[in-house]
């Protein structure tokens, strides 16, 4: 056996252990857009509490008020359905192009992975909503997802688990700063997102 | 330079075996559609390799059913682990032999 030989089976091995092991089609751009509808939702929150209806302006006081927080909920909701559908496509558009089956042992089990904390997180946000304790919700949010987020690199690049820490830092800075929520909310799932799609799409060379 | 294959595991003699054991010491377990769709390999060969690593006790298979598909999880053994290990402490000690 030649040395180069060698060298060529080490790293067939090692190839092989990362490709069976980690799932590396998600798409990069699907984060941007992500990111971008988020930030669209978070202008028209600001507009729905900020603007007023019967020239009374909500302002402050949407902390504690039901109705507000309801139209909030839709438009998270909403930005959270359409993210989904635009990560699921891109990625399984990703993984067509890479040769790669993308319903494969690797991302079965990151997503069950990421479905349990985010499952969790989301249920726990509905009995928040449902018990009144609008103050924390969106503290909730980025906390379980920045933990789903570190839960789910194992699984894919190791670059998503920073993305996980800063979420996680923004959930608690926003616990800590009650008044701020919408701002952290457009920082953790808009700009997080724009900023950690472009590194992702630029490194790997998408 | 040519170098002798003694000290190598006769099993990882195949490229195809090798390339199953990296598979499963990197993962849990791995099902037979999964690995085949992974080494790009046909349905027979892949059969006769894990038989192969099955006879040596490397590997370990686990056969149920999804409904009524046939669903066949294979996972490296402690054994298999272990030659695995050997087989790289093998090649990497070839390298540090022709550097010196």
């Amino acid at each position: 056996m030649e040395e180069k030989d060698i060298y060529a089976e080490l790293s067939s091995i090692r190839n092989l252990m990362e490709r069976s092991s980690k799932f590396i089609s998600l798409s990069g751009l699907s984060g941007i857009m992500a990111g971008f509808y988020a930030l669209i939702g978070a202008f028209i929150g600001y507009k729905v509490v900020y603007t007023d209806n019967n020239g009374l302006t909500l302002g402050n006081h949407y902390a504690n008020d039901p109705v507000a927080w309801r139209s909030l909920f839709f438009i998270a909701a909403i930005v959270l359905v359409l993210s989904l559908f635009t990560v699921v496509w891109l990625t399984i558009r990703q993984a067509r192009k890479k040769g790669e089956d993308f319903w494969n042992p690797v991302s079965r089990r990151l997503l069950t992975n990421l479905s349990i904390p985010l499952i969790t997180g989301g249920l726990f946000i509905l009995i928040l909503i449902f018990r009144g304790y609008y103050g924390i919700i969106i503290s909730a949010s980025l906390l379980f997802y920045g933990m789903a987020l570190i839960i789910g690199s194992q699984y894919t690049f190791t670059d998503v688990k920073w993305l996980g820490v800063c979420e996680i830092i923004l959930g608690l800075l926003a616990a800590l700063i009650p008044g701020w929520g919408l701002i952290f909310w457009a920082v953790g799932f808009g700009i997080l997102h724009i900023l950690y799609g472009s590194i992702m799409h630029f490194k790997y060379n998408q | 330079m040519k170098l002798s294959l003694e000290q190598f595991d006769k099993a990882f003699e195949n490229r195809v075996r090798l390339q199953i054991m990296s598979v499963l010491v990197a993962n849990e377990s791995y099902d037979f559609n999964s690995l085949k769709e992974l080494l790009q390999v046909t349905d027979g060969n892949l059969a006769s390799h894990l038989k192969a690593l099955d006879k040596e006790k490397y590997i370990m298979v686990n056969k149920s059913f999804i409904g009524r598909k046939p669903n066949t999880q294979y996972s490296a053994t402690k054994t298999g682990r272990e030659a695995f290990k050997k087989h790289l402490e093998a090649l990497e000690n070839l390298i540090k032999q022709q550097k010196r």
